[in-house]
């Protein structure tokens, strides 16, 4: 594997989990959470886990990302701290 | 108390990351793993089960017991979300609003007057109604079968391709949430009502916890799929493949449910009357 893009794919997801939960606005965390989960499934599929990684991208990037912003919805869209 | 929860989290983040050195590097012959463990699997898979997917094998078959709780742990996310979330005396909000289709005219009925009845002419609404738009419901229309028909390849064909029942139902799953999204929460109901997804949680821990018990009615140890054999009439190894496929479809059903049970609870808030 091409050792760039495996370092810019950890950087994205070390980015992504930083910024998930400092940003104030909840529905960007919920996104932030999925562009997260998207790239630990590249980072499963460069290292050989398939299986892990379907799972990784159809739960963590899918559902969940639709779990949250639906708990978004019904709740309030700015934490308080 | 802040400063002191992020020196904890950097002491205890440190230190994970510095035990990870003692790691052997990844994909190391001669790691202890590669030495004992997957050999074993790599080589006897094949011939014990006849699925070609180790991965799959080893997950339904040699750790049938992890997958059977894994599958019960869901189960139970989905009770607790039910009971958290779920309002049971229904409580009827102010007014209902109703949009007469060919004029786009909206109505308001308060709560104490007599309720439109649902035609062809009037449709209920919710408070947060927006105009659908034809795209996103033509392209949702088209979308969705496709997508649950991948789903159901998935789970069938995780014998011999990444997937399985967890993937695959979870796909399923999101078809119906993308159905809900683009039209309403109402109309899936008619589709797959609360009551349903509800048994259907439970109806797939018992078909997985069933074949399990039908191995020991067939003489053998609990998840013991060779006892199959002489239930489908045919050799113990490809009775084992038949019974991962048995108990995949378990896992799959348990996961759909559960993941729609987990929309309509969170998305309506408990209420199930609207929602996204």
């Amino acid at each position: 594997m091409i050792w760039q893009i495996e370092f810019v794919v950890l950087l994205i997801v070390i980015i992504c989990g930083i910024g998930a939960i400092t940003v104030k606005d909840l529905l960007g965390a919920a996104i932030l959470f999925g562009a997260y989960s998207f790239m630990m499934c590249l980072l499963w599929a460069i290292m050989g886990a398939v299986d892990v990684a379907f799972t990784e991208a159809s739960v963590g990037a899918g559902v969940s990302t639709v779990l949250f912003v639906a708990a978004v919805f019904r709740t309030s869209r700015r934490t308080k701290d | 108390m802040k400063t002191l929860a992020i020196f904890i989290v950097l002491l205890f983040g440190g230190l994970l990351i510095y035990c990870t050195l003692d790691f052997p590097p990844w994909g190391d012959p001669l790691a202890p793993a590669s030495m004992h463990v997957s050999p074993r699997y790599i080589e006897q898979t094949m011939e014990e089960t006849s699925v070609p997917n180790i991965v799959t094998a080893v997950l339904a078959d040699y750790r049938g017991y992890d997958t059977m709780f894994e599958a019960v742990v869901i189960f139970t996310a989905a009770v607790a979300c039910f009971f958290l979330l779920r309002v049971f005396g229904r409580i009827e909000s102010e007014s209902r609003m109703y949009r007469h289709i060919p004029s786009g005219i909206t109505l308001r009925i308060s709560k104490d007057a007599e309720p439109l009845r649902e035609s062809r002419e009037f449709e209920r609404i919710d408070l947060t109604w927006v105009p659908y738009g034809v795209v996103v419901k033509t392209s949702c229309r088209i979308i969705v079968p496709f997508c649950q028909l991948f789903a159901l390849y998935v789970i069938a064909h995780g014998h011999h391709s990444p997937g399985g029942g967890f993937q695959g139902g979870v796909i399923l799953g999101a078809s119906v949430i993308l159905f809900a999204i683009s039209n309403n929460m109402r109309l899936s109901f008619t589709r797959i009502s609360e009551k349903l997804a509800v048994l259907l949680c439970g109806l797939g821990v018992l078909i997985y916890a069933g074949t399990g018990a039908l191995s020991i009615f067939l003489g053998s140890n609990y998840l013991d799929y060779g006892a199959l054999s002489r239930l489908f009439g045919v050799d113990p190894v490809t009775a084992r493949s038949l019974g991962i496929l048995m108990v995949e479809i378990g896992v799959g059903i348990t996961v759909m449910a559960v993941i729609i049970t987990l929309y309509y609870n969170l998305a309506s808030a408990g209420r199930h009357d609207e929602g996204l």
